[in-house]
């Protein structure tokens, strides 16, 4: 280690938002010929930190040095003259413009732009390092891969040699993600310093030199990947000996209560989202859904709630009695007409669930502000649903007229679930539910799920984490790419089982 | 060569919320500032003293009864068109269409005038006239909202364009109905016996057109704040996608609130008309469309500080107007005032939702 | 009969203001910025061209040179104030832009019809306009050997030397737009400036300079209809809604400059064919002629947004304003 040169030194970072304080006092080393996994849960500062290197951010306090000399860097195009390059979780690009457009977008490179030139140097790139892209395609024809491949690519087109990805993988599927850290490690033997940043311990066992840990913005330490395991590192994470168990009691009585039969979805572009879709829901049950992100769970939880239209296939809602009422065709507001209770946690919580701008009880009144013949809405209730909400779910806020834009994850997130669960439903659909949470809000979101669970309904529970997925739910579907992969039990079921699944149509055996 | 490590000098970040008196102290401070800086230019070009200026100004808009009562007159109008336009900003529906939505509300009450008039009883055409605007003018605004909502076709563009096509219908109706022929105008309709012409109440002309403006400013404030459907109209403006999720269906909302917004504008047509004007011109709507726009803007789209703000448009333009005919200045002058104002209204609201810091970059050894 | 050969020339001076308009706001646009104050602009920069006009003439002699660069000058630099006014106000306090524009458009309009009014009480005149005749004359000189081309000459080489430069300028921006680094970048900054920033683009410089270039060519729209299209005499509010048709002319060309050239002609005989079309003694008849731009606009607007196709849509963040530290 000693004989490698530091590339980056950055010392006593610090960085607030308003009064959240981002990262405290943080000191970090990458080196160059290294791969540095910077680890930390949501909320820890990780992409903050890494932002100020890339000069999307500028630091509060504290100084950089870049092959030992202070660096000052203001902007990105400061951060390029480093050699500091960047891939952003949600890609920066540019959706009408061609993969060399992009590549070269804010290069100051002399003489007249010529895209046939720009192409050949990009191929060239790519024949380097084994990448697949095609200049002249437009961004907005790509998939999620490509586009992070153009990323890539256009990093190095710069000469960068101080590489940092946010996330890389957690839009790929396995075979794609072991493609990139194949790339990473060409790139790190070629004497590139590579920091990912991630939350995935099997990520860092697998690729990385050296972790480093940050936890609520200070830096906790760092060490050889080789000489550390999973749970040092996921202790160091928290702050505290973690035992990730969670409950999963067994279900009560469980009747079938949603049945999905050969549901087919495309999208407005005509994309093939859902083909053939069929399941069961059944009540006193949690359904978990996995899959590779981006393989029609979207679709399919909007398609049940009444969001997307379905191309054919049926849904069907059986009541206790066993009365049958079909949902395809009916929109949210005539589904909740049926009488038939469904809660909806979507994944854009702030997009979709709720309304950022408007304050709690605003909030708490989008499901249930129609009810009654008065032409005027009645604020009385929801006040006091919302103040219910904020007292059982510990939601911190300074009261309920402040809007939900300005809680903290977590809390936006208490208050989603809390208003979906008030209205007692039969069937509850949740996506991502824990995404960006920290541990503790995470398991405050299980335990709720658990509960009504107990009280009968049928919850629907798209994951994106494995672990707890085989933990929590009770049967698992498993879907690739828009078709059910297969269905398989949550006790009893392994991790690789449902890893295989998630990339091949019904998993090893079939294949 | 060791750079000196320097931050940018001024630092620019969101505010949390400031308390409302705050805000406003903001703003009052932005329109007394801008006053300063229009009393310089008014004294750059007539070499008055400032403070003459104003005195001429508030003369201008209260100096006698009369004048009063036009204030009040041309407050109104404008507070009914700025209601009107409210809800479909509120959904973040740019219509700047309230002038063809006015001018063609005004047609319509002509057109009854003219060829109802004398006709029926006066009671009933009223009230043909009544319904003939508000429809009148909920048509030429549900157009563009209906193409809105089932092709997402830009609604700032449209409603613009309806403006003219507007005006060239009340030019075609101006010379068909000329009177005499050739005179290009209508002149006053009805004159001998005030067919149509909506009633006075006691020798008040303009009284009747302030009442029914201040009932519906009530109106709309209870509309947007308390009602079903102004909640609707809350959460499309936010996010369409919400607004689907919870099981509204925004092309409705958008058509019905567009409806609405340019029925009252279609009602102010009918007041102009039918209340005070009694005759119909291209220009019967004044651009006051497009000064709706930011009266509606600068009171955050509240119905009840609508009130103060076309208060204060409305009283710079009485005031400039009057300051152009003493010292014989052109009557554009206002719109001048008008518009250093509102320059400075809308910058500070920067000001009110971003904080500016001075940095010193500190350096510490660890 | 339909009399082409004297028509397509004055559609030609119809649509020159338009193009220039319709060229400089096409430029904002892709920056980002939706400026809906391009109507006010353009009255400035004929007013402020009048308004220097008005003093060489007074002085006295004429010099060819100096007669056109003069009111030029004034033109582009009354017409760059106001750009800058936009730009600070939305880019720097990152106003709403529709506001903003609507603002500038009042101040605008107030601005030229002020001094034109106050000009027109200057020379003590009958009439309510103020006629530059002299200077109206350096500008609306056309090629000398015009006469000599016939009908030719007439349709393409009767103009004034602004209408060449409207075109010219239109045919720059195109290829700028397309073509070059600087255009690239433009294009990133008005559809995803948070992407630009990342890629280490200066928005505001952009924005900035997008802007107030955009302005300067949309005031000299308002310079050409006041010198040469009417023949130097300026009276007020006789600029009308051109300048909105502008905007409109915008989004029929779906963002492109070299569009722009034909559509705009296009546009100005629309806009004069009522003339064109005999109608007898039905005056009437001529109002419903008048709708055809906008009718036409409107169609085309509601047209497009029907296809929907991923490259004719406006730039993504269209009067979006940036603060990288949004989160």
């Amino acid at each position: 280690m000693e004989n490698k040169t530091a590339a980056v030194q950055m010392r006593d970072i610090t960085k607030r938002f308003g009064t959240v304080l981002a990262n405290d006092r943080v000191w970090l080393d990458i080196y160059r010929g290294e791969i540095l996994a910077l680890l930390g849960e949501n909320g820890s500062g990780k992409t903050t930190l890494m932002n100020m290197l890339s000069g999307i951010y500028f630091p509060d306090e504290g100084q950089i040095f870049i092959n030992g000399e202070e660096a000052v860097i203001r902007s990105p195009r400061d951060a390029f003259g480093y050699g500091i390059g960047m891939i952003h979780q949600h890609f920066k690009l540019v959706d009408v413009l061609t993969a060399a457009e992009n590549i070269v977008l804010g290069l100051k490179e002399p003489g007249r732009l010529n895209m046939d030139e720009v192409a050949k140097k990009v191929k060239a790139i790519c024949d380097t390092y084994g990448f697949d892209v095609d200049p002249y395609q437009k961004v907005y024809n790509m998939s999620v891969s490509q586009k992070q491949t153009v990323e890539i690519v256009k990093v190095l087109y710069r000469g960068a040699d101080i590489l940092i990805l946010d996330e890389p993988t957690a839009v790929l599927t396995p075979q794609e993600t072991e493609k990139l850290f194949a790339v990473l490690r060409n790139m790190r033997d070629a004497g590139k310093a590579i920091v990912i940043i991630t939350h995935k311990m099997h990520e860092v066992e697998e690729l990385s030199d050296r972790v480093a840990i940050l936890r609520h913005g200070q830096f906790v330490g760092d060490m050889l990947t080789k000489k550390t395991n999973a749970q040092e590192m996921t202790n160091m994470m928290v702050g505290r000996p973690v035992t990730l168990n969670i409950e999963r009691p067994d279900p009560v009585d469980p009747k079938p209560r949603v049945e999905v039969k050969g549901l087919t979805v495309r999208d407005i572009e005509g994309t093939l989202k859902l083909e053939d879709v069929s399941f069961t829901i059944n009540s006193g049950e949690i359904l978990g859904i996995a899959g590779i992100s981006g393989c029609g769970q979207k679709e399919l939880l909007e398609a049940i709630a009444g969001l997307q239209p379905a191309e054919s296939g049926s849904i069907c809602y059986v009541e206790d009695d066993g009365t049958r009422e079909e949902l395809v065709g009916k929109d949210p507001l005539s589904i909740a007409d049926m009488g038939v209770c469904l809660s909806f946690v979507p994944e854009d919580r702030l997009g979709m669930g709720l309304v950022g701008s408007m304050d709690l009880t605003d909030n708490m009144m989008l499901r249930s502000f129609r009810k009654g013949k008065s032409f005027f809405t009645d604020r009385k209730k929801p006040r006091q649903l919302a103040e219910k909400v904020v007292k059982d779910l510990d939601v911190v806020t300074p009261g309920v007229t402040t809007p939900v834009r300005r809680l903290s994850g977590g809390n936006v997130q208490k208050v989603l679930v809390g208003r979906e669960i008030a209205s007692a439903p039969s069937v509850l659909l949740t996506a991502y539910a824990v995404r960006g949470l920290d541990i503790n809000a995470s398991y405050t979101i299980y335990d709720l799920i658990n509960q009504q669970k107990k009280a009968g309904v049928a919850v629907v529970y798209v994951g994106e984490d494995l672990d707890v997925l085989l933990e929590l739910c009770d049967r698992i579907l498993v879907l690739c790419g828009g078709k059910v992969s297969g269905i398989v039990e949550g006790r009893g079921a392994s991790k690789p089982e449902v890893g295989m699944m998630m990339t091949r149509l019904g998993g090893k055996k079939n294949a | 060569m060791r750079k000196q490590s320097k931050g940018p000098i001024v630092h620019i970040s969101k505010r949390s919320a400031l308390p409302w008196y705050h805000a406003w102290a903001i703003r009052g401070a932005a329109i007394l500032l801008a006053l300063v800086v229009c009393a310089f230019v008014t004294t750059a070009l007539t070499g008055e003293d400032p403070i003459g200026v104003y005195k001429t100004m508030f003369a201008g808009a209260f100096g006698t009864k009369r004048k009063a009562w036009i204030l009040g007159q041309n407050l109104a109008i404008l507070l009914c068109i700025s209601l009107a336009v409210t809800p479909a900003f509120k959904m973040r529906f740019w219509n700047i269409g309230g002038e063809g939505q006015v001018l063609i509300g005004g047609l319509a009450t002509a057109a009854c005038m003219i060829l109802l008039g004398d006709k029926i009883p006066n009671w009933l055409l009223i009230g043909i006239m009544i319904l003939a605007s508000i429809a009148a003018g909920a048509i030429w605004g549900g157009i563009p909202a209906i193409c809105k909502a089932k092709w997402n076709t830009n609604e700032t563009l449209f409603t613009l364009m309806m403006n003219y096509v507007a005006t060239q219908l009340v030019a075609f109706f101006v010379i068909v109905w000329e009177v005499p022929k050739g005179a290009g105008k209508i002149g006053i309709i009805n004159q001998s016996t005030q067919a149509g012409w909506l009633p006075q109440i006691g020798s008040y002309k303009y009284l009747l057109n302030i009442l029914i403006v201040a009932v519906l400013t009530i109106l709309m404030y209870f509309y947007l704040s308390r009602s079903k459907q102004g909640y609707e109209i809350a959460v499309v403006g936010e996010s369409e996608r919400t607004a689907r999720y919870v099981g509204i269906n925004v092309g409705r909302v958008i058509v019905r609130t567009m409806l609405i917004s340019g029925g009252i504008c279609g009602l102010a047509g009918l007041l102009l008309v039918g209340g005070t004007d009694h005759t119909i011109t291209t220009t019967i709507a004044g651009g006051r469309g497009f000064t709706a726009v930011m009266v509606a803007w600068l009171a955050k789209f509240n119905p009840l500080v609508m009130v103060f703000t076309s208060f204060l448009l409305v009283f710079l333009s009485r005031g400039a107007s009057e300051i152009s005919t003493i010292y014989g200045l052109n009557h554009s002058f206002g719109d001048i005032l008008t518009g250093i104002i509102l320059f400075f209204i809308i910058g500070s609201e920067f000001f009110i939702s971003y904080r500016l810091s001075f940095l010193k970059h500190t350096k510490k050894e660890g | 009969m339909f009399d082409f050969v004297s028509f397509f020339p004055r559609a030609v001076m119809q649509g020159i203001p338009l193009l220039l308009g319709a060229t400089g706001e096409t430029l904002t646009e892709k920056s980002g910025n939706l400026n809906l104050g391009i109507p006010g602009i353009m009255y400035v920069g004929g007013i402020c061209g009048v308004i220097g006009a008005f003093f060489y003439e007074q002085s006295g002699h004429m010099n060819g040179f100096l007669a056109v660069a003069i009111p030029v000058l004034c033109c582009l630099l009354g017409s760059l104030l106001m750009g800058l006014l936009y730009c600070f106000l939305t880019v720097n306090l990152r106003a709403n832009q529709n506001v903003t524009g609507l603002a500038m458009t009042t101040f605008g309009v107030g601005f030229g019809n002020f001094f034109g009014g106050s000009l027109i009480k200057l020379t003590g005149s009958e009439v309510p306009s103020i006629a530059l005749s002299a200077t109206s004359a350096y500008f609306s000189k056309s090629l000398p050997f015009t006469d000599k081309l016939g009908v030719f000459g007439k349709l393409f080489c009767s103009y004034g030397f602004l209408a060449y430069v409207a075109i010219i300028i239109a045919l720059v921006c195109s290829y700028v737009l397309k073509r070059t680094r600087v255009g690239l970048q433009l294009r990133a900054v008005g559809e995803s400036p948070a992407t630009a920033d990342a890629a280490g683009i200066d928005i505001a410089k952009y924005k900035y300079v997008a802007t107030c270039v955009g302005s300067m060519i949309a005031g000299l729209g308002g310079l050409y209809y006041v010198m040469d299209y009417a023949c130097g005499v300026w009276s007020n509010d006789a600029f009308g809604d051109r300048g909105w048709l502008a905007i409109a002319l915008v989004i029929f060309t779906i963002w492109r400059p070299n569009v722009g050239i034909l559509a705009s002609i296009l546009f100005g005989g629309l806009y004069i064919l009522y003339l064109f079309i005999p109608t007898g003694t039905n005056l009437a008849v001529k109002e419903l002629y008048k709708m055809l731009p906008y009718i036409v606009t409107i169609f085309v607007l509601v047209l497009t947004s029907m296809r929907n196709k991923r490259d004719n849509q406006p730039p993504e963040s269209l009067g979006v304003p940036y603060f990288r530290e949004d989160r």
